[in-house]
């Protein structure tokens, strides 16, 4: 083991995890001196194409407040068949089939390398993938063609089996028959009207006739599809009906007066949804899909009133108290949020409009359920239509790249405990002796649901270190934690993964520089991030910005050398180099800013930066300028202002956008046509390179990055402006700057 | 009164007119004695007031002008004098009617006729019938009978026919006398009634038993009147207009039988059928000869009371009276003179007799059952003879005959139309056609205290969207351009031929509130010399009583132009809908209705859309865009706040989408045909339908299809609350009145879109009409019922109904105002409609079949000069989504004496009236509260009618005024209808649902729904088109070796007597005996025989006259559904405790007795 850097990416790539201290502080009050909190960003699901399954059931802990996962850790004692735990220490018999172990024949779980462990297991029948489509049909013409036409292919790229419904609404709301032949049939709701999941059932005839159905695991009775294949069919049955339906699928035909909004029910559609999903298919992967076109306007959820000279609420208005509708419409998007989460299903938000739709109260929808949301201006864009396909791609070994109904189980070794989590997830309730009393995040559990997943899905956990201080722990001894993820896998199976790593204690009086050492800034900086984000939320912008300053500063104080009243004497040490820069953008950024910002764009940023994994979370913290010109090879530079030169074109990623920019002398050569001149092929390419790059970006990006190009004094360069450090501004000739 | 001067100046005579005129006006006004006459008379009281002292009847005294009249008069002024007697001897007996003309020797008849009557008889009936049948039987008999006399009579019966001939006149009074005694003698079956004439031969003894002989009559009558209810009087009055011209030919005969002024009105109607009949049934008369034979029972039909006097008379009377009695009827004269010895003597006896009679009377009205149970009024001697009462068949026949061959022209104020029953043309020059509004008298008091006095409730039953007969031209459309109709500026009446132009047309004034209007200038025309308007006859809305006036934007709904209507169709598809085939029989048959939505005139095609809905627990709305290639199907199940879930596509132009519907109508029987759901919704349906109006933004109707109780959960869910034992208590109204007042406010939404519902229900059980039918009520729709439902035996009754209701012209988004002069005030309303105000009635849809009964009251004096005027607006959507407003205008006549009123009653109009006022009753008063009301409005009526009009006699005659003489009968069918005095076998849904239907019936259902038309198929002249004549509707009338058809409106029955020849069953059913007929059969079998196919043709020709198609029902004689078929013969007691018609009449007799004393 070189350095740290490379433990820590071994780690991130063997175990899917990134703490801020690699060393821990070994006390309470030493872990509080450290500013930063000692906490993991977890991938979960993180793809490992060296990982095979093992298609057996996990070895658990036999202390009903424990239930462990046999691991690398424990201590075994091979002649006696004894394993013991290392979280609790309670020392268990192996089961049976473990009978024929020994140190020369382990099972894989006992190995080190297999910290990370995936077990499929048998549970119950396996349900298929439901697909629900939730569609506004208040478009223009052109957008609904074109997401019909989206819709329409996507039923190629469902898994075969997939069960699909379908749900269009406008003033009203349309749960469409799929079984029925001739006749096409729908059940029709008002949108004004919000209905409990029991009304939704009676109505849509689905109250079943007590058929007992066990918890989390419906039962393949006979019944059960029949009830259910009124509405959800799978794909292969009726992809040619759905298609015809989807083509005969028209424009909400309510008039809408001018100067008017159309009538759009989106809480109620939403409603009706996870009211079906609930009835016919509870604890089951399952997806909603909203395509929706604009903000809802009427029924429980509406955003905004049907009046065009109302607009929507702008974050000035929130300040003011002013947007009358966003506390009932979120209170009741988090209530359907809750339900489904409750269920084990996900809600995908796809909002394309030019106008605000009302993501700031429908965000929980998409947060809390772990489902994606996706916002364009509309959907006859290619950043909609390859965002949705990218929805359905497959990983490495063809499988797709979603998972359902985890369930993230953390357990600690007694000197830690667990103060919450921030990500695509709610809490599970899970109270235990590693629940910390201090929160952060979701706190006050052990476990959390996340409803879907990617293997890119990242959440932060932020521990506590609850050692007295006057309870010194031994020498080499080493703090341990376990995730344990239980998910549906994307072919239906049901699978754990297990991932159990432990870290050295360190005293922080005597052993300071080694934590310094095991100090990673990237992840610090993402889940400091995490946090303020989540104050965010929660709070007022600017103590957010003065609480980040404060811990800045702290750590600083902290970590800083300096002489008193010396600026220049400041001195961090490497390991620390970049995390002020991070703090510095984070400030900046629109995770933190709400201004030129809409509410809904807020909203967009903030739920994907709470599920980005750290490489993500950085470009989104620090955009990535590339640069590249005839002097070398492209080559990264500062974000900063002074990066901007004449002979460069820069390509800027921001996660949500990218941007290639050309400088001035550039821009001017390339309308003078060089490139297109055999003699200046080199400009060509030069021209060129940006651009592959930038595609290799847009491949592999969810969603699909906003792709802008532009050249110097271009309108759309103020991406580039905006995100740069302004340290040469036009007024830097005067007297600004500090 | 009109026909009475009419038949004044018809006749010749110079004096009897003028004394006439004079007297009749008097008469009338002052009952007392008229002049001269009365002096006459006096003296002759003088006698009979001996007479009756000794006499115990003192009822009879009243009368006793008429013993004065009688004889002394007829002696006294022959001929000639007897003119001018009668005339006194008219107005002063009016009440006594007959009498005076008996001054001569007809005086005394007519004496002894009222005296008859006075016994009780009720002549009216009498009348009728002894018009038509006595008249040919009459005048023979006559003949044969008393030579001398008789001959006059004879001719006096001849007269008849002839209204304006005096002699006809005469012979109508005759008849009328003759009804008033002869009624009693129910000599109906004799047309020779008259029998009495008739039976003057035998006279004696048919006289005797009638107790009514003429003469002995008097006497004997007198006896009798008590107890026999002297409508005769009245009867007889009206043969005093044509009096004068019996004077002529038989002077003293006519008028004692003509005296009574009141009937006049009668006489008129008596006449024309003498006039026309009259001549021809002497034709006929050789059968009567026949009838002479009965002629003398006949006789006995006229003193209703008579009967049984007329047992004790007969022994007595007869020899005595034979003479008298024929002659009092007819010959009065010769009679008279001798009877009057013979008189006091009968009298004396018939007193006693009477006495009997009247004892009779309390015990059996005492207690209303014991009615029935009384006399067996089977028993003709005991009981009144039911030929001696008035008899609607026989006015309905007089009524056809006299009034059927002219046009009605509307020209003059306060016309009398000729009865519903009666085929007319009307011609329109000013008035409306009585088919559009008929009242229940023609001329209004001037006072309200008269109008209170006389009881007789002044109304009108408008029917504004009536369908005229093809040789009636429709009301004419008129623009005036976009400043809309002239109207008056105060009051908003529309422009009509009353108005009054003056200041050389520059202005005009008001003839309801008389205020001054300035002409609009685009509306100027020059006056003429008269003051007529030069373009009077170019202006519909100036010379004609009905026409239309294009309507502006001002008149529609947010100022908006209406789009054209739509209809939607909702069909129950719960389980026994879909089980019994009914889903797949509306299906079938939408898919050709839908082209024959009506248009409007020229138009190529319907612009009525049509859409879809089909419904159990859940709606489903169905898209049927032009577009699509399937139809498309849309549940809500949300049906606690309904909604309509799609705009485009539900309602559609049919020719555009008729490959879509025909594709949906096609699947929607095999979409439901697995449906395991029974249970329904009701008010989202309607909810439904609504909303989809409001969201296409138009007016329309809803047709639904409904089976059962709807007990889903949902609004408007009912539960099951039949109970049977709240019959006739006080929570009996409960029965009547909607569960909840939910579907009182959506009615009222309903109304507010002009959203119409049609109802078809099916139900298998109680499904509680009167909570359903509530929102159909209000906003003017139909329901309709189909208990049981079975497609082999059903449907083609539902589907001639459902293609009739969906075919037939309708106006939406109505609203009428009924307009009156000053003095008057429409102030109730009765009908399916609803109202948000005291004057607009709104209804969602009105059509062709709907009426409107409306009542008036006085808030002034009214004047006689300038008469009173309806104007009657109905401002409408056409079917095309043409706003009109169609107007109605009638002027009345003003009376300030109550014998104009009497005279100018229409009974039918005043029944239609008085039902539905009892019909609203039971919603908030206990079922007998509303009918003792009732029987005590009628009683009041009569009893004033008595009081004023009539001429004095015996308090124990019922006197009945001519147009109302068949008061009695229609009421007693009213209180014994299923509503107000349900039989056992009555569900509590039948009499809601009849109740409903009653409330928007027109005159003329009314009239047949109550008193059913009995018709003997096998009298049917096979070649001819024409009806077999109609006979009373009671079994005693009924052989059992004929078949007879009886429609009401509702249903048809073909009854079958036990002993019909075998050859007339095989022609008509195709079996070869009785008890092969099946009484499942739903139609008669098409055979190809004369007979069958004549009887098909009549009941064919019953159907199309009818608004609905009426259910056919095979009753033999002795079967178990006789019963059923029993019921409607309204003239016998019936099981549910109706008193017959003869008991009845006694009741009312008593009643108005009592209210007189």
């Amino acid at each position: 083991m070189a350095t740290y850097l490379e433990f820590i990416q071994q780690n991130e790539e063997r175990d899917g995890v990134r703490f801020s201290w690699n060393v821990w502080p070994s006390s309470r009050l030493e872990a509080t001196r450290m500013v930063v909190p000692l906490a993991c960003l977890l991938t979960p699901l993180k793809e490992r194409l060296d990982l095979p399954p093992v298609q057996y059931e996990p070895v658990l802990c036999s202390r009903p407040t424990c239930k462990a996962v046999l691991n690398p850790l424990c201590q075994v004692d091979y002649r006696a068949k004894l394993w013991a735990c290392n979280f609790c220490f309670q020392r268990n018999q192996f089961p049976p089939a473990y009978a024929g172990i020994s140190e020369v024949n382990q099972p894989a779980e006992l190995m080190p390398q297999f910290s990370t462990i995936e077990y499929i297991v048998q549970r119950g029948p396996q349900t298929p993938l439901i697909f629900l489509y939730v569609v506004d049909t208040c478009l223009e013409e052109e957008d609904l063609q074109a997401l019909k036409e989206s819709l329409q292919m996507s039923l190629s790229l469902l898994p075969a089996d997939a069960l699909v419904g379908l749900i269009t609404f406008g003033r009203m709301v349309q749960v469409h028959e799929l079984s029925c032949e001739g006749i096409s049939k729908s059940y029709v709701f008002r949108g004004t009207k919000d209905l409990t999941a029991k009304q939704i059932q009676d109505m849509l005839g689905l109250s079943r006739p007590a058929v007992p159905i066990q918890q989390g695991r419906p039962l393949q009775t006979p019944e059960q599809p029949v009830i259910s294949s009124r509405f959800l069919q799978p794909v292969h049955k009726i992809d040619m009906n759905l298609t015809d339906l989807l083509g005969e699928l028209q424009r909400d035909p309510w008039p809408v007066t001018q100067g008017k909004r159309p009538l759009r029910s989106t809480g109620v559609a939403l409603s009706i949804a996870v009211g079906l999903l609930e009835g016919t298919f509870p604890n089951t992967g399952a997806r909603i899909m909203l395509f929706t076109g604009g903000p809802p306007t009427q029924g429980p959820g509406m955003v905004v009133g049907d009046e065009l000279k109302t607009p929507i609420r702008s974050w000035h208005d929130i300040e003011k108290d002013n947007a009358r509708f966003m506390k009932k419409a979120t209170k009741h998007y988090e209530t359907l949020a809750n339900r489904t989460a409750a269920n084990g299903h996900c809600i995908d938000i796809y909002a394309c409009a030019l106008d605000q739709t009302g993501l700031l109260e429908m965000k929980c929808c998409a947060n809390l359920t772990g489902g994606h949301m996706v916002m364009g201006d509309s959907f006859n864009t290619s950043l909609f239509k390859q965002t949705f396909q990218r929805v359905f791609n497959k990983g490495f070994n063809g499988e797709f790249r979603m998972a359902f109904g985890a369930s993230l189980d953390v357990k600690t070794s007694r000197e830690l405990k667990i103060a919450g989590a921030i990500g695509p997830c709610i809490s599970l309730n899970a109270k235990g002796p590693c629940v910390s009393e201090n929160e952060l995040g979701i706190g006050g559990t052990s476990q959390w649901k996340i409803c879907s997943l990617d293997p890119s899905t990242t959440l932060a956990i932020y521990f506590e270190v609850v050692n007295q201080h006057n309870a010194p722990i031994p020498q080499g001894g080493r703090g341990a934690v376990q995730f344990v993820t239980q998910y549906q896998h994307s072919s239906t199976q049901k699978r754990i993964r297990v991932t159990t790593i432990a870290r050295n204690w360190a005293d922080a009086q005597s052993q300071l520089q080694h934590i310094e050492a095991a100090f990673d800034q990237e992840a610090a900086a993402v889940l400091m991030a995490r946090l303020g984000v989540y104050r965010a939320e929660s709070e007022e912008g600017p103590d957010v910005l003065r609480w980040l300053d404060r811990q800045l500063i702290r750590l600083c104080q902290k970590f800083g050398q300096y002489n008193k009243d010396d600026p220049n004497s400041f001195r961090l040490s490497e390991s620390f180099s970049l995390y002020p820069q991070f703090m510095f953008h984070l400030r900046r950024s629109p995770f933190l800013q709400v201004f030129n910002n809409s509410p809904d764009e807020s909203s967009y940023y903030r739920h994907h930066f709470a599920r980005q994994d750290l490489t993500q979370s950085l470009i989104m913290i620090q955009p990535i300028l590339y640069a590249y010109s005839f002097h070398g090879p492209p080559e990264p530079v500062l974000l900063d202002s002074s990066s901007i030169l004449p002979d460069r074109i820069l390509l800027m990623d921001t996660f949500f956008q990218i941007v290639i920019y050309l400088g001035e002398t550039i821009a001017q050569w390339q309308k003078a046509g060089y490139q297109d001149m055999p003699e200046y092929e080199n400009f060509k390419h030069l021209l060129q390179a940006p651009l592959d790059d930038a595609q290799e970006i847009l491949q592999t990006r969810f969603p699909m990055p906003r792709y802008i190009h532009t050249e110097h004094g271009g309108s759309q360069a103020r991406f580039l402006l905006s995100k740069v450090n302004p340290s040469q501004t036009h007024n830097n000739l005067y007297a600004w700057g500090q | 009164m009109s026909v009475n001067q009419q038949a004044h100046t018809g006749p010749p005579y110079g004096q009897p007119q003028p004394g006439y005129q004079g007297y009749q006006q008097p008469a009338y006004g002052g009952q007392p004695l008229p002049g001269v006459p009365q002096s006459q008379y006096g003296a002759y009281n003088g006698p009979m007031p001996g007479y009756q002292q000794p006499v115990p009847p003192q009822g009879y005294f009243p009368s006793l002008g008429f013993p004065s009249k009688g004889s002394p008069v007829s002696l006294n002024s022959d001929t000639s004098s007897l003119a001018p007697n009668f005339i006194g001897s008219l107005r002063a007996p009016p009440t006594s009617g007959a009498p005076p003309p008996a001054s001569g020797a007809s005086l005394p008849s007519g004496h002894l006729a009222y005296s008859q009557f006075g016994h009780g008889d009720v002549q009216n009936g009498i009348p009728t019938s002894a018009a038509p049948m006595q008249r040919p039987p009459a005048s023979q008999p006559f003949l044969p009978g008393s030579a001398p006399t008789p001959v006059s009579q004879t001719s006096t019966f001849q007269q008849y026919g002839p209204p304006p001939a005096s002699v006809q006149q005469l012979s109508n009074h005759m008849a009328g006398m003759t009804i008033g005694s002869t009624t009693a003698s129910a000599p109906p079956p004799a047309g020779l009634g008259y029998g009495p004439p008739t039976s003057v031969p035998p006279v004696s003894g048919s006289f005797s038993t009638t107790g009514s002989g003429l003469y002995t009559p008097y006497t004997a009558s007198q006896g009798p009147p008590p107890t026999s209810v002297s409508q005769g009087l009245p009867l007889a009055q009206p043969p005093f207009p044509g009096q004068p011209i019996s004077t002529q030919r038989l002077p003293t005969q006519v008028p004692g039988f003509a005296p009574p002024p009141s009937s006049t009105g009668i006489g008129p109607s008596s006449y024309p059928p003498t006039t026309g009949a009259p001549r021809p049934p002497t034709m006929s008369g050789p059968p009567l000869p026949g009838q002479t034979a009965a002629g003398p029972p006949a006789s006995q039909p006229n003193h209703v009371s008579s009967p049984p006097p007329p047992a004790t008379m007969a022994g007595p009377h007869p020899g005595p009276h034979p003479g008298p009695p024929m002659s009092g009827l007819h010959g009065p004269p010769p009679p008279t003179h001798p009877p009057q010895p013979g008189y006091q003597m009968q009298q004396n006896g018939s007193f006693g007799q009477v006495r009997g009679p009247q004892p009779n009377y309390g015990g059996a009205y005492p207690g209303t059952p014991n009615y029935g149970s009384q006399p067996g009024p089977p028993p003709p001697p005991k009981r009144l003879d039911p030929d001696s009462i008035p008899s609607p068949i026989q006015v309905i026949e007089d009524d056809r005959s006299n009034r059927g061959s002219e046009p009605f022209v509307t020209g003059v104020r306060g016309q009398v139309p000729p009865l519903v029953t009666t085929n007319f043309v009307v011609k329109d020059q000013g008035n409306a056609s009585p088919r559009y509004i008929r009242c229940t008298s023609y001329n209004i008091p001037c006072t309200s205290d008269m109008a209170k006095q006389s009881q007789v409730p002044l109304a009108a039953v408008i029917k504004p969207l009536a369908t005229l007969p093809p040789e009636e031209t429709l009301p004419y459309l008129v623009d005036h351009g976009e400043s809309g109709p002239v109207r008056c500026n105060r009051c908003k009446a529309y422009m009509c031929p009353f108005m009054q132009f003056i200041e050389g047309g520059r202005r005009f004034q008001c003839c309801f509130c008389s205020c001054v209007t300035e002409v609009p200038p685009h509306y100027f025309q020059h006056l003429d010399h008269t003051g007529k308007r030069v373009d009077f006859y170019d202006r519909p809305e100036l010379s004609l009583g009905s026409y239309e006036f294009l309507a502006t934007v001002d008149y529609c709904k947010n100022n908006k132009f209406p789009s054209p209507p739509a209809f939607i169709f909702m069909i129950d598809v719960s389980y026994n809908a879909v089980k019994s085939g009914l889903v797949r029989l509306i299906c079938e048959e939408l898919k050709s209705l839908i082209d024959f939505l009506p248009r409007e005139g020229n138009m190529e095609e319907s612009a009525i859309r049509v859409g879809f809905v089909t419904y159990n627990k859940v709606l489903h709305f169905y898209n049927v865009k032009s577009s699509l290639a399937q139809p498309q199907m849309m549940v809500v199940s949300d049906v606690a706040d309904m909604f309509v879930p799609l705009l485009d596509g539900f309602l559609v132009n049919v020719n555009e989408s008729r490959t879509v519907i025909a594709s949906l109508l096609d699947q929607i029987p095999e979409m439901f045909a697995d449906t395991r759901e029974t249970e329904t919704v009701f008010a989202p349906v309607i909810q439904a339908g609504l909303e989809a109006l409001k969201a296409a933004e138009c007016a329309g109707k809803l047709f639904i299809f409904h089976t059962s109780l709807p007990i889903a959960e949902a609004p408007g869910k009912l539960k099951n609350r039949d109970d049977k034992k709240l019959i006739n208590t006080d929570k009996e109204k409960t029965l009547f009145q909607p569960q909840t007042s939910f579907y009182n406010n959506l009615a009222k939404d309903c109304v507010a879109q002009g959203c119409c519902v049609d109802l078809f229900l099916f139900p298998n059980q109680y499904l509680d009409v009167a909570t359903l039918g509530v929102v159909t009520y209000q906003t003017g729709g139909s329901i309709y019922k189909y208990a049981y439902f079975q497609l082999e035996t059903d449907q083609d009754r539902f589907l001639n109904d459902l293609r009739r209701d969906v075919q037939k012209e309708v106006g939406f988004d109505a609203v009428m105002r009924v307009r009156t002069s000053t003095g008057i005030r429409a102030t109730d309303f009765f009908g399916a409609f609803y109202m948000s105000n005291t004057t607009d009635v709104e209804m969602a849809g009105l059509d062709c079949d709907k009426t409107i009964t409306v009542e008036f009251k006085h808030d002034d004096k009214l004047s006689e000069d300038s008469g009173a005027l309806l104007q009657c607006a109905l401002l409408y959507t056409s079917c095309a989504g043409q706003r009109r407003l169609r107007i109605h205008n009638l002027s009345l006549n003003c009376c300030t004496q109550l014998a104009d009123l009497y005279r100018n009653c229409e009974t039918d109009t005043l029944i239609n009236y008085l039902a539905k006022h009892a019909y609203r009753g039971v919603l908030g008063s206990p079922v007998k509260t509303v009918r003792d009301a009732l029987i005590n409005q009628c009683a009041q009526i009569l009893a004033c009618y008595r009081k004023n009009c009539a001429s004095p006699s015996s308090a124990g005659q019922l006197i009945l005024p001519e147009c109302m003489k068949l008061l009695p009968v229609y009421l007693n069918c009213v209180l014994k209808s299923d509503v107000l005095q349900p039989g056992p076998e009555v569900t509590t849904d039948d009499r809601a649902y009849i109740r409903q239907l009653v409330t928007s019936m027109d005159v003329a259902e009314t009239n047949v729904f109550f008193y059913p038309r009995l018709l003997p198929l096998t009298k049917a002249e096979v070649d001819s088109d024409s009806l077999p004549a109609a006979i009373r509707n009671s079994e005693e009338r009924l052989s059992k070796s004929d078949i007879y058809l009886l429609e009401n409106g509702l249903n048809i029955f073909v009854w079958v007597g036990v002993n019909v020849q075998q050859s007339l069953i095989q022609n008509l059913f195709g079996v070869s005996s009785f008890s092969q007929i099946s009484n499942a059969l739903s139609t008669l079998p098409v055979l190809e025989n004369s007979f069958s196919k004549k009887v098909r043709s009549i009941v064919d020709m019953l159907q199309v006259q009818r608004s609905r198609n009426m259910k056919l029902i095979i009753v033999k004689q002795e079967d178990k559904l006789e019963m059923l078929f029993k019921h409607f013969l309204v003239e016998d007691k019936s099981l549910s405790g109706g008193a017959s018609y003869v008991d009845f009449l006694c009741h009312m007799h008593k009643e108005i007795r009592q209210l007189l004393s």
